[in-house]
């Protein structure tokens, strides 16, 4: 475990490759936005434009950032947890001082300055987790430590939801991924997964009315049966005491079946079409799948090498909704085409892969666990963003990280970001954290 | 802490990237569909519209035109719930309820015309309150307009394209219009011009961004070509007056040139009701008018040609020997063959050729036809009879002229397969179709037909393909086929005999005596055709001068009686005034011929006439 860095007592080695990559995709988010907002009779310099203030809001960040590589490190695992409450209460007084914009009681106003918190409720959910996971002597072992462990993920997500900010409320749930890193049974994963796939081909199957004279769901629940009763037959001779399990697991699944579908004819109107529309159920391009096709048509039509900077006309022309911010990415692929999406792309997933590759060469679990908090937050960002897009997962409007137009997002981002970047550059000096 | 637990996460990027990837790969590369529905958001092509060719008459009188009219159209998205309905309906004059439900079946989209060609009582209102309606705009556009209400079969109307013409050619869009009939329909192409279009980008409330590509795509609208008319407007119109009342059809063509002066119809109809706003309602109601107006005599009726055929006649026995100028047949009373009788009219037992024509004599064509017949050079009948009727249709006969008008008919001239159908092979002689002699029985002409044979012998011996144009602006010369010769193969000299003859009709003795006009030696002859259906039309056909013919022309009247009583005096005024030319103190030397030929009634006009057809 003694790493080289041990040694060299208070020296900081930033890691280039990402801050290049923060401000490359700044930089790219602002002519981006610069782009999806222009028109020929406006005045690039005004101060009203999205992009110069978005230019104003990197230039705060940038600030921001520069002082957090400025800050003692330690201060952030002594902290961790009051950043955590501040953030909850920061969050939840928003029913109380906040206003609405967009039907999500989530801002704070002051002045002409408006702040969403639920953005800063990521940065204190991952690092009061990893400072949980931090701490000595934690194992995710017990029903104990689960249960604390969760209590950084659904406190914030029960807040944000009652904001009713679904996008972001989803976010939390990425905090498992770290939750896995640190032991949570792959098993758990697995059964997500599996129910994904339940829930997928219930779905997929209820576009038929009835199927073998049933219900989609008692159709599924049929085939359930016969799998789980071929398995179970085959264990009856080898391994008895192990079928009580998957008798369990076969009630869970039916009754997961039976509440999914229960829930899913209880949500609105819109949620419901935004699913069958990622599935393919319906085609709506008048309705709600207006922004949808307009966002494919976009991305689609910018083909291999795209119509150029300044040369879309989906989001400039207002076909594509919010183009700015949740729909950034269709002026991005609408310009650049195939070519720039990819090297998007690429260098996101690059991006991404540094932040495991940071995470996992840190020597405590703290920084570590944050490192996988930062990664998992911006994973799915990433990839409900851009996925919406092209019509990959339901509509959900979260920002693509600092891409998109707006304040507290890249300010959120950031100080998640360089909080990392100092931890990691410190890393070397961290030791003694992990041993007290 | 299993750290192998990092290669998932690992796994994960790598499958999200292939997975993003793909999934821009299926969008962006694989189709151009999304391209394609790109533009389509954006790019908005505005038609602009080319404003039609005029026509004028031959001598440059104008006789259509296109005038401004204003459509009201309504942009739907436009539109404010504090829209003023019944203000507005009542400059419409409109019910507010037949307002809504006119308005729920506009498309939302784009500004759709609402209510077309607005009359000044209410367009003038409307003009100075249009602003209180928003959403609502005023759109100027052309229509046609007809200067005179003349010449409504030849010059015909324009109107919306529909679906089939639309398929036919895609230059045509919904909602545009295009000539129907007549010139407007035949010369659509150099008439309609070219449309413009201007390709401007609209943003998803479809406001106008400016120009798509900087107006690469743009292009300015092209005039229609004016069109020359080969027509006289003067003689035209005194033409359509004195028909007016009557059934019938007069033609009147430049035997040199093939060029139509005249072409009426009565029942005719205003060109005048085909625009603007009681179109369809005008429309329906000619379409029911039981006299037929919109049916076109002039190229498709077919009429017996009856005596005036005896030119004809004549041209094909002198070019076969089987008579010549002094040849002479006897005729006591008619033609007699067994128990058949052909009657005909008192005059001097024997007569030459020009005299045959000059009295109209039915015996000696009775002669003449069953000479070249049963010409024993032929072997039989069928032989004869198939050689006669090449010759016919040498003059343009019982086949179509080739007009430049559409629907031309045909006329009728039975084949030998029509005898040998009706009476069987070999079974038929001269005396069963012995009527064909004097241009009765089975034989039906247009009277485009009649004109063209008429111009036929003043050309001695030629004719060229009857047209109604002129010349078209920006074109050197007509179509070839417009310029086409077509030869009869007759010799001159047999013309000559036969003009003899018919000079001497508008003289002392001729049938039609008193059409004669001092001074001018005009070339006619009359036919009095038996029908059917009542009476005898009355038919003439002349040409004049007899040297250098300047007109030759063709008059059917229904049921008008001797071709002397109606036809050969409207010939003759026409012929008078269009020789009179330019000369504006014209005052025809028969101004009484032409008041009592105008205000002339025939009972018959009432009475449906689509029996007197085929």
């Amino acid at each position: 475990m003694v790493n080289a860095s041990f040694y060299k007592s208070d020296r900081s080695q930033y890691d280039l490759p990402v801050i290049f990559l923060y401000i490359f995709f700044c930089l790219a988010g602002i002519l981006t936005i610069y782009s999806s907002t222009y028109s020929e009779a406006s005045n690039w310099l005004s101060l009203k434009q999205e992009h110069t203030k978005q230019l104003l809001f990197f230039g705060i960040s940038l600030f921001v950032g520069t002082i957090i590589l400025f800050t003692q490190p330690k201060l952030f695992f002594y902290l961790a947890y009051g950043i955590f409450v501040a953030v909850i209460l920061l969050t939840a007084g928003t029913f109380v001082f906040g206003s609405s914009i967009h039907g999500a009681q989530a801002w704070y106003k002051i002045g002409s300055i408006q702040l969403q918190p639920a953005e800063f409720a990521k940065i204190g959910a991952a690092i009061g987790l990893a400072r949980y996971l931090g701490t000595y002597g934690v194992q995710l072992n017990s029903w104990k430590s689960y249960g604390l462990a969760f209590v950084f993920l659904l406190v914030p997500m029960g807040i944000v939801l009652a904001q009713n900010d679904t996008g972001s409320a989803l976010v939390f749930f990425s905090l498992f991924l770290v939750l896995y890193r640190f032991g949570l049974p792959g098993w758990i994963l697995g059964f997500g997964a599996s129910l994904v796939v339940l829930f997928s081909a219930l779905m997929l199957l209820s576009k038929h009315e009835t199927i073998l004279f049933l219900e989609p769901r008692w159709f599924i629940i049929l085939i359930l049966g016969v799998i789980f009763s071929v398995i179970i037959g085959l264990l009856f001779r080898r391994n008895r005491s192990s079928i009580k399990y998957f008798v369990l697991l076969l009630l869970f699944y039916v009754g997961f079946v039976l509440v999914a579908q229960y829930a899913f004819d209880q949500l609105k109107g819109y949620q419901k079409r935004r699913i069958q529309l990622v599935y393919g159920l319906i085609e709506d391009n008048r309705g709600t799948g207006y922004n949808l096709n307009q966002s494919k048509i976009a991305i689609g039509s910018g083909q291999f090498s795209g119509k150029g900077f300044l040369e879309g006309t989906q989001s400039k022309q207002n076909y594509v909704p919010e183009p700015s911010t949740d729909f950034i990415f269709c002026t991005l692929a609408e310009e650049g085409g195939f070519i720039g999406s990819v090297l998007f792309v690429a260098l996101y997933i690059y991006f991404m892969y540094r932040l495991v590759i940071m995470a996992e060469r840190q020597n405590t679990k703290f920084t570590r666990a944050y490192g996988y908090g930062v990664f998992s937050i911006f994973l799915f960002h990433f990839f409900i963003n851009v996925g919406m897009t092209m019509g990959m997962v339901p509509t959900i409007g979260m920002p693509l990280p600092f891409i998109s137009y707006g304040g507290s997002s890249l300010l959120a981002f950031t100080i998640l970001l360089f909080v990392f970047i100092k931890l990691d550059a410190n890393r070397g000096n961290e030791v003694s954290i992990d041993l007290s | 802490m299993s750290s192998n637990r990092k290669y998932l996460f690992f796994a994960i990027l790598a499958t999200l990237f292939i997975v993003m990837v793909s999934r821009l790969f299926s969008l962006q590369i694989s189709t151009d569909e999304y391209y394609l529905k790109s533009i389509k958001n954006v790019a908005n092509a505005i038609t602009l519209y080319a404003d039609r060719g005029i026509i004028y008459d031959r001598n440059g009188k104008l006789l259509v035109y296109n005038d401004v009219v204003y459509d009201l159209a309504v942009e739907k998205r436009k539109l404010k719930s504090t829209l003023d309905t019944i203000a507005l309906c009542k400059i419409l004059k409109m019910d507010t309820a037949d307002f809504a439900k006119k308005l729920a079946k506009i498309p939302t989209k784009i500004p759709h015309p609402f209510i077309k060609d607005l009359p000044p009582e209410i367009y003038i209102p409307l003009q100075e309150n249009i602003n209180d309606f928003e959403g609502f705009i005023i759109e100027q556009k052309t229509d046609r307009r007809y200067k005179h209400s003349i010449a409504a079969h030849l010059l015909g109307y324009t109107g919306e394209v529909s679906d089939k013409e639309m398929k036919e050619d895609a230059y045509y869009r919904l909602g545009e219009s295009r000539g129907k009939t007549g010139l407007e329909a035949e010369y659509e192409r150099y008439l309609r011009g070219q449309k413009g279009v201007k390709v401007v980008i609209r943003d998803s409330r479809q406001i106008e961004k400016g120009s798509y590509k900087e107006g690469e795509l743009d292009s300015l609208p092209t005039a229609g070509r004016v069109v020359f008319s080969s027509i006289d407007y003067n003689i035209q119109y005194m033409a359509e007056q004195m028909l007016s009342n009557k059934i019938g059809s007069i033609v009147a063509i430049e035997p040199r040139t093939g060029e139509i002066l005249a072409l009426a119809n009565s029942p005719t109809y205003d060109l005048n009701k085909m625009i603007g706003s009681s179109r369809t309602k005008n429309y329906v109601e000619l379409l029911r008018d039981p006299n037929k107006p919109f049916f076109n005599r002039a190229i498709k009726a077919r009429y017996p040609p009856g005596s005036t055929f005896k030119t004809i006649q004549a041209l094909i026995g002198l070019n076969h020997g089987i008579v010549e100028n002094e040849s002479t047949y006897p005729c006591y009373g008619g033609y007699r063959m067994g128990r058949l009788k052909v009657g005909c009219h008192a005059h001097a037992p024997r007569l030459n050729l020009p005299e045959s024509i000059q009295k109209s004599c039915n015996a000696w064509y009775c002669y003449l036809f069953k000479g070249i017949i049963e010409d024993s050079t032929y072997q039989n009948v069928a032989n004869g009879y198939h050689k006669w009727r090449e010759h016919l249709l040498d003059f343009g006969i019982g086949q179509k002229t080739g007009i430049d008008l559409p629907n031309e008919g045909s006329g009728f001239v039975p084949d030998t397969g029509f005898f040998n159908r009706y009476y069987g092979v070999g079974r038929w002689r001269s005396s069963m179709i012995i009527s064909l002699s004097i241009g009765q029985g089975e034989m039906g002409l247009t009277p485009l037909q009649i004109a063209n044979y008429a111009a036929c012998i003043a050309n001695r011996g030629y004719w060229i393909t009857p047209h109604v144009v002129k010349k078209i602006e920006g074109l050197d010369t007509l179509p070839s086929k417009y310029t086409q010769r077509h030869e009869t193969n007759i010799s001159k000299r047999h013309f000559e005999q036969v003009i003899e003859g018919m000079s001497r009709v508008v003289a002392p003795g001729g049938t039609a005596r008193g059409a004669a006009i001092p001074d001018l030696e005009i070339c006619g002859k009359t036919g009095t055709s038996q029908n059917p259906h009542g009476k005898d039309h009355s038919l003439f056909i002349a040409f004049a001068p007899r040297i250098n013919p300047k007109i030759a022309i063709a008059c059917v009247i229904e049921n008008g009686g001797y071709g002397a009583t109606y036809a050969a005096p409207m010939a003759t005024v026409l012929i008078e005034r269009y020789l009179a030319g330019n000369d504006s103190t014209f005052v025809s030397k028969k101004p009484i011929l032409y008041d009592r030929m105008r205000n002339a009634r025939l009972k018959n006009f009432e009475v449906d006439s689509t029996q007197l057809i085929q």
